[in-house]
């Protein structure tokens, strides 16, 4: 049953759908209000990555850099060493798929607050193809030492983690979608680096349900499906995936004895592989992953390309089965 | 401040503390550090405001060495100046010391950023005068690059943004000495007209011998008086400057001398320091 600080009216038809980019941008504005060391850079993409308010309130601490993503992360990083707090935005396949190095060295190792936002992440692009399609960006950032990641399921979520990271002196990558999606939590619901939600829990449950990202509100329609086959489950917002909450998802492990994890990414390197590499160590248990296995993705609407990837409810539930049968035997 | 003349002696110094140093380490560079060594004792003895004692303070210029690989020469200029005891030079690249083969911001003070990977500092030094400049604030931000790091394309992305955003309180050097690991830099990849890019940028651009300390202090004088555009000085230099055997030989680039090459090396450099006292 669905946690009470949740949009009780998530499985409705009209639920409101608001994308996670924009939940970013007007978090950005109001955390700007509050804190003056927050800059904003942008790589030519301040529209589609919804800085652009950001950018007409408060022009004098806004910066343009042009077409080049190793500069933004790269001035983002000086001026985080003269003590701002930069977000450095532009789309996930080019920050931080093209300039890995330089947020290796002169952020993560330097160890400077910059917040890397990555916004039109995974297949849910949709037509821009595989190229804008980054699969990969989970496992380049959270290999980092220093390095937080933080993947939003929704636009409250997105709004949330611009506070969360703002006042946060550790670098910080920001994973976000293009998409309109559920709005699925509240501003009452918590947002913690290193914390997870559990957002959907039934007595007896046989596994849990560990998404990231948008796919919650699919991990959701799952679990609700799968009870009214007579199968309970628990489900996990993941949205801190680096640090992981290490303890609550052993935890998970220890109570349901089976997991599925779930994103819109690869599925080896991001958040199925941080789960597994951490019960692996703790508790080993059988775990299925839902993500993209080993293909790029292609041009499509989000949600053909949802259904021809498996990132949907019903391949959630597909993998449930198949995870209840192996914990069977 | 110090005169022409003790400058030239401190350059010495430094060169035979690389030289000590990269003997001892058993490995490192030695060219591009013997050779802006004039460069490091005018900035740190002459040129920068700042102050050992109390490192960060907030209104000191900055200096960001873009090319870490020169990072002993950097060691014993921070240490000269006051910022760690001469004796733990010869930690240096060893396990255990705050003296990182390439320098690392966390380990020690002094050090403005971690460098190594080429092509990413004149972009961090951006990234401060930027700011600073917009804050009204009045140091300077500094940031030695190498000519063969300009063959990345981040450090274009960031001389066309120093130009756009006119900052007058940047100035770079360019250690333009035409070798780097694999050869001459004109054969791995051609850089000149260095100047004439630099003007098609925008940017106020000057070039020096790196090695007469009149014309290093007197360019960065004429960067102080030019407030719409970035500076850049060319530095013309000899890579391993000082040490006959290793000068204009790009096999020095990443090589450090054994035993009988640092005697040879520190017999030829007692000579010039005692040319120049």
């Amino acid at each position: 049953m669905l946690n009470n600080t949740l949009n009780q009216n998530l499985f409705k038809k009209n639920v409101e759908l608001k994308a996670t980019r924009d939940g970013f941008g007007e978090g950005l504005v109001i955390e700007a209000e509050k804190n003056e060391s927050i800059v904003v850079l942008s790589a030519d993409l301040e529209e589609s990555t919804r800085v652009l308010s950001f950018a007409q309130k408060f022009p004098e601490r806004f910066w343009e850099v042009g077409v080049a993503e190793q500069a933004l992360v790269t001035i983002a990083s000086g001026m985080a060493n003269y003590g701002k707090i930069p977000f450095a935005t532009s789309f996930a396949a080019f920050s931080p798929g093209r300039n890995w190095e330089q947020i290796r060295t002169t952020i993560a190792l330097n160890n400077v607050p910059v917040k890397i936002v990555g916004s039109h992440s995974g297949i849910d692009v949709g037509e821009d193809g595989a190229t804008h399609q980054v699969l990969e960006d989970i496992a380049l950032m959270r290999t980092l030492p220093n390095m937080d990641v933080l993947v939003p399921c929704d636009y409250e979520e997105a709004k949330k983690a611009v506070g969360v990271a703002a006042k946060s002196l550790r670098p910080t990558y920001i994973r976000l979608t293009r998409s309109k999606s559920p709005v699925i939590t509240t501003p009452n619901t918590p947002f913690e680096t290193g914390k997870i939600n559990v957002v959907w829990e039934d007595t007896d449950s046989k596994a849990t349900l560990v998404a990231c990202g948008p796919l919650v509100y699919e991990a959701l329609v799952a679990a609700q499906k799968l009870k009214k086959d007579g199968i309970t489950v628990r489900v996990v917002a993941c949205h801190s995936v680096s640090p992981l909450d290490e303890q609550a998802l052993i935890h998970e492990a220890k109570i349901s004895g089976a997991m599925v994890t779930i994103e819109d990414h690869q599925v080896s390197g991001g958040l199925g592989g941080a789960v597994a590499e951490l019960l692996v160590r703790n508790l080993p248990i059988p775990i299925e992953f839902v993500g993209v296995y080993g293909r790029f993705g292609q041009s499509g609407n989000s949600s053909e390309l949802k259904k021809e990837y498996g990132l949907n409810a019903d391949e959630i539930i597909r993998r449930t089965k198949m995870v209840l049968a192996r914990r069977m035997q | 401040m110090k005169d022409n003349a003790k400058l030239k002696e401190i350059a010495c110094d430094l060169r035979k503390e690389v030289i000590k140093m990269l003997e001892s380490a058993g490995s490192g560079h030695a060219a591009g550090s013997l050779g802006m060594a004039d460069i490091f004792a005018c900035l740190y003895f002459s040129i920068l405001h700042h102050d050992p004692e109390n490192p960060h303070w907030e209104d000191r210029d900055r200096l960001l060495l873009s090319n870490g690989h020169i990072a002993p020469l950097l060691y014993a200029a921070l240490s000269y100046a006051g910022y760690f005891p001469q004796e733990k030079l010869k930690s240096l690249r060893k396990f255990g010391s705050f003296l990182q083969g390439h320098p690392e911001r966390e380990r020690l003070r002094g050090v403005e950023i971690t460098s190594g990977p080429l092509g990413s500092g004149l972009a961090q030094a951006c990234g401060i005068a930027a700011v600073a400049k917009r804050e009204g604030r009045r140091f300077r931000v500094f940031c030695v690059t190498s000519d063969g790091e300009h063959q990345e394309g981040n450090h274009w992305e960031a001389v066309l943004f120093a130009a756009k955003y006119k900052l007058g309180n940047l100035t770079a050097f360019v250690d333009s000495n035409n070798i780097q690991i694999s050869g001459k830099t004109s054969d791995v990849m051609p850089l000149e007209p260095l100047l004439g890019k630099y003007q098609a940028f925008s940017w106020n651009a000057l070039v020096i011998d790196g090695h007469d300390i009149s014309q290093i202090l007197n360019s960065v004088k004429q960067a102080r008086l030019v407030y719409d555009k970035p500076t850049v000085i060319i530095a013309k230099t000899t890579p391993g400057k000082g040490v006959s055997f290793m000068e204009d030989n790009y096999l020095w680039h990443g090589k450090a001398p054994n035993k009988n090459e640092a005697k040879a090396a520190l017999r030829e450099l007692e000579e010039v320091c005692r040319d120049v006292k």
